[in-house]
C-alpha cells in the first residue's frame, strides 16, 4: 500500500457523508483505495498500518455484506475489530444510541462504524463521541463508502468518471445509496439521470442536480453505466408500485432495457439483489455486469477510509 | 386596600385600541383607572408609587396552548415551574393542554389542575380538558361537567380526531354549552411517517416529509363541520397558506371559526433545522420560508386570531435521539413575547395587533378574565421594554427543561416586570 506519508493529509476527522467532500478530497480517497486493492489480492493480505488501533461496529440495523467488508478492511490493516451485535446488546433494553456511544467511547476505541436506521445518526454520534466516525448508512440520508465503492470501481472500468452518464433506477425514494452516489458523481462531473416511477422518487429531486427520468428506455439511452437499487420487499406490494409483475416489467433491466445503453456500458447494483424484481439474471451474472468488483473494492474503499482517517500525521488518538 | 399608582407609562391596550401615554392604577387585585385621563386622578394618600420611565404597559398575555408534564412528567415541567416561566416572559394566563398521564379527561382531574394551580402557581392556569376520552377519539367526555369544573376549552391536545363523525357531534354537543373545540389538524395517513417539511430540504437530510395538505385536508372537513353544526370551532395551530386561505374563506361565510399560530411557525422556517438539531422538531413542523411569510400576512390581516407559544417542555430522553426518533415540541413561554416584538421591529406588524394576538384575542375566544387594562378587569400586566436587546442563555431559563429553538439567539424586547391580581410575579 502507498505510504501514507506520500498522500496528502485527509482533511477531516469523521466520514459521515459524500456532503462536505470535495472532489480533491474523494480523488485521494479513490487513489488511496487503488492501492489497497493490491493488499487485498496479496496472499499475505495483512498490514500493520492500523496495528494498536481500536475499531468498533455498531450495527443498528442488520448487514451481512457492509458489516464483514468494514471487519475484513479494518483486520487487513492490522487494527484490532469488534463487532457489536446489536440485537442482543442493551439497546435492546431501551439504552438509547447516544448512552451506548458514550458506553463504547469509554472503552476509548479510535475508530467508530455505525449503520442505524435513522437519518443523521452518525452525524449526532460524532458530536458525542472522542474517536473518529464512519457512517456505514444512516437511514435514507447518506452511505459515502458505499458510493466510493461505486466510483472507484467505475474509474477503474472506465479510467475516469467526468462526463460519463450514469443512470439511477429504482427506489430512489428510500436509498441513502441514490443519495451519496448523486452527491458524488456530481462532484466528480458525472451526468446523473434517476429512473423510478414517481412514487418512488423524493420530493425536490429534479433541484438535486439530476435529469428525471420515467422511463428506463429514456434513462439507459447512451448511458456508460447502469446502477440498480434493490427494492424493500414491503414496498413491492400495492403501497409504492402495484406488484412485482408490474415493476419488473417497467423498471426491472433485462437485456432488452440495457441495450438502449451503450454497448460496453456498466451495470452495478448494491446488493443484495432481487433477481427478477430490479434486475434479471442473465445481466446480474452477465459481462457486463461488475457486481463482484463492487464488492471486491468495497473492503479496498473501507482500507483507505480508515487509514486516511488514522493518519499518523494527524493526533488522532484515543477518546480522551 | 393597597393602591398602587403606574406613572409615566406607554399603555398599550388593544382591547380599548389604545396607545398612549398615561398612568396605569391599581386598587387590591383590579385595575381602578388606565390610560391618558388616569394621570389627572392622582394617587390616594399612602399609594405606592411607580415611575415606568415611558416603558410600555400591556394586558398580561394569555397563552392559550401550553403543554405540561403535572401529572405523569414532573421532570420535564411543574403547573410550578410552567408558571415561573410564563412570568418572566409576561404570561399572566395559561391555558393548560390536556396531554398528561393521566389524560385531562374527567372532572377531578380539572380539580387537580386548578387546586395545584392555586397552591403552587404565580400566574392564573385555565385547565382545557379533551374532547375524548383517554384522546381515544371515540367517546365523547361530559363536556357539561367539565367546563362547570373549570375547563375552559376542548381540546384534543396533540392529537387529531380521525373520525368525521366524532368531530360532527363534539362541536354539536359543544355548541350547547356555548364550548369552543380546538383542534391540531394532522391526517393520519397522508405524511404520518413525516418529521419535517415535505421538500428539497427533507429529501436531502433523507428525512421523511409531511406535506402542507396533511394539515389542510383535515381542516377543510372540520370546517365544513363547523359550518354544518354551527360549533365553534378554533384551528389551533395552523403553519401554511393552504390552512391560512381555508380559514380566512370560512370566516367570510360567517363559519365559526378563528386560528392560532404557534410563535415558532411565524419566526421560523425548515432551514433552521440544519444538521437534524432536534429542538426544531416542531408539530405543525416549520415549514418554508414561502409559508412563513404567508403567516405573517394572516396574522396582519386577522385571518389568524392568536398567537400561542405551544410551550412543550422536552427532555434529553426525548430529544438527544436522532431527528426521525426524537419527540417533536419546544419550549416557548419565556421568549414568546420578545420573538413576535420580531415583527413590530421589523414594521411587518404593528404593535397593537402583536399584543391583541397574544392577550386580548385569547382572552375573548375562550372567555377568559385578562387580556384588557379596562377599569374593573384583573390587575395582570406586563411592563415591557420594548427596545432592551438580550441573549437567550440555557443557564438562565426557568422552565424545567431546556429545548429553546432559541439558545443565543439575540431577541429585542425585555420584560422588566410582571403583575398578576395586583401582585408581581417577577421583577425588581
Amino acid at each position: 500500500m502507498t505510504r501514507s506519508d506520500e498522500l496528502p493529509l485527509y482533511p477531516h476527522r469523521h466520514l459521515l457523508g459524500i456532503r462536505g467532500l470535495s472532489p480533491h478530497d474523494i480523488e485521494d480517497l479513490l487513489d488511496r483505495a487503488d492501492a489497497a486493492v493490491a493488499i487485498s489480492r496479496q496472499a499475505e493480505k495483512k498490514s500493520a498500518i492500523l496495528r494498536g488501533r481500536t475499531q468498533i461496529n455498531l450495527f443498528f440495523e442488520a448487514s451481512t455484506r457492509t458489516q464483514s467488508s468494514f471487519e475484513l478492511a479494518g483486520k487487513r490493516l492490522g487494527a484490532d475489530v469488534m463487532n457489536m451485535s446489536v440485537a442482543s446488546s442493551s439497546v435492546k433494553k431501551g439504552e438509547t444510541l447516544i448512552d451506548t456511544a458514550m458506553t463504547l467511547n469509554a472503552m476509548r476505541p479510535d475508530i467508530l462504524i455505525i449503520r442505524h436506521q435513522s437519518a443523521g445518526a452518525a452525524a449526532l454520534l460524532a458530536q458525542k463521541v472522542g474517536c473518529s466516525v464512519v457512517n456505514a448508512g444512516d437511514g435514507a440520508h447518506e452511505h459515502p463508502t458505499q458510493a466510493l465503492l461505486d466510483a472507484l470501481t467505475i474509474r477503474r472500468a472506465k479510467g475516469h468518471i467526468g462526463g460519463l452518464v450514469v443512470a439511477i433506477c429504482g427506489d430512489i425514494l428510500h436509498s441513502r445509496v441514490a443519495r451519496s452516489n448523486i452527491l458524488l458523481l456530481n462532484a466528480l462531473g458525472a451526468r446523473v439521470r434517476v429512473v423510478a416511477p414517481s412514487t418512488l422518487l423524493p420530493s425536490g429531486i429534479a433541484d438535486m442536480s439530476v435529469e428525471v427520468c420515467r422511463t428506463m428506455q429514456e434513462g439507459l439511452k447512451d448511458a456508460d453505466v447502469v446502477m440498480m437499487l434493490r427494492l424493500q420487499r414491503e414496498r413491492m406490494t400495492g403501497s409504492f408500485v402495484s406488484s412485482v409483475r408490474e415493476y419488473f416489467h417497467y423498471y426491472g433491466l433485462d437485456a432488452a432495457k440495457l441495450a438502449h445503453a451503450k454497448p460496453d456500458a456498466l451495470v452495478m447494483h448494491p446488493g443484495p439483489m432481487n433477481r427478477g424484481v430490479e434486475i434479471a439474471s442473465e445481466i446480474a451474472d452477465g459481462p457486463q455486469s461488475v457486481i463482484q468488483e463492487q464488492v471486491e473494492m468495497g473492503v479496498a474503499v473501507r482500507m483507505a477510509v480508515m487509514q486516511a482517517l488514522m493518519d499518523p500525521r494527524r493526533n488522532t488518538g484515543a477518546a480522551q | 386596600m393597597s393602591v398602587t399608582v403606574f406613572e409615566n407609562a406607554h399603555i398599550v391596550d388593544p382591547s380599548r385600541g389604545l396607545d398612549a401615554v398615561g398612568s396605569l392604577i391599581v386598587e387590591g387585585r383590579k385595575i381602578v383607572a388606565s390610560g391618558a385621563d388616569a394621570r389627572n386622578q392622582g394617587a390616594p394618600e399612602g399609594a405606592t408609587r411607580i415611575d415606568c420611565k415611558g416603558k410600555v404597559l400591556i394586558p398580561g398575555l394569555v397563552d392559550s396552548r401550553v403543554f405540561i408534564g403535572e401529572p405523569g412528567a414532573e421532570h420535564r415541567e411543574t403547573i410550578a415551574s410552567a408558571s415561573e416561566a410564563a412570568a418572566a416572559g409576561g404570561v399572566t394566563s395559561i391555558v393548560m393542554m390536556p396531554d398528561t398521564d393521566p389524560v385531562i379527561d374527567d372532572v377531578a382531574l380539572v380539580e387537580f389542575v386548578l387546586r395545584t394551580a392555586r397552591d403552587t402557581a404565580k400566574v392564573n392556569v385555565f385547565p382545557a380538558a379533551a374532547i375524548t376520552k383517554g384522546f381515544r377519539g371515540q367517546e365523547l367526555t361530559e363536556f357539561g361537567l367539565l367546563q362547570e369544573a373549570g375547563a375552559v376549552a376542548l381540546t384534543e391536545g396533540r392529537h387529531t380526531i380521525s373520525n368525521a363523525q366524532v368531530m360532527r357531534r363534539a362541536l354539536t354537543y359543544a355548541r350547547d354549552f356555548g364550548a369552543t373545540i380546538a383542534h391540531e389538524t394532522k391526517d393520519a395517513d397522508l405524511g404520518a411517517s413525516g418529521v419535517m417539511n415535505e421538500g428539497l430540504f427533507a429529501s436531502r437530510l433523507g428525512l421523511s416529509g409531511i406535506p402542507r395538505e396533511a394539515e389542510a385536508i383535515p381542516l377543510a372537513r372540520d370546517l365544513m363541520l363547523a359550518r354544518l353544526t354551527g360549533g365553534s370551532y378554533h384551528a389551533a395551530k395552523i403553519s401554511n397558506g393552504l390552512s391560512a386561505d381555508a380559514i380566512a374563506r370560512a370566516k367570510n361565510e360567517g363559519v365559526k371559526a378563528t386560528a392560532g399560530i404557534s410563535i415558532n411557525n411565524l419566526s421560523l422556517n425548515e432551514n433552521d433545522i440544519g444538521e437534524y438539531r432536534t429542538f426544531f422538531r416542531l408539530d405543525p413542523p416549520l415549514r418554508s420560508e414561502e409559508d412563513r411569510l404567508a403567516m405573517v400576512e394572516a396574522l396582519r390581516n386577522g385571518t389568524i386570531d392568536v398567537i400561542v407559544s405551544s410551550h412543550d417542555p422536552q427532555d434529553v430522553d426525548t430529544k438527544r435521539l436522532p431527528f426521525a426518533d426524537a419527540a417533536a415540541g419546544a419550549i416557548g413561554l419565556e421568549t414568546m413575547l420578545a420573538v413576535a416584538l420580531r415583527l413590530h421591529h421589523s414594521g411587518e406588524v404593528p404593535l397593537l395587533r402583536i399584543v391583541e394576538a397574544l392577550s386580548t384575542a385569547p382572552a375573548r375566544l375562550f372567555g377568559l378574565p385578562g387580556g384588557t387594562l379596562k377599569p374593573g378587569a384583573a390587575a395582570d400586566f406586563a411592563l415591557v421594554d420594548l427596545d432592551e436587546p438580550w441573549i437567550v442563555r440555557e443557564a438562565e431559563i426557568r422552565s424545567r427543561s431546556k429545548n429553546t429553538c432559541f439558545e443565543d439567539a439575540r431577541l429585542q424586547g425585555k420584560v422588566l416586570q410582571c403583575w398578576v391580581a395586583g401582585r408581581k410575579v417577577f421583577g425588581n
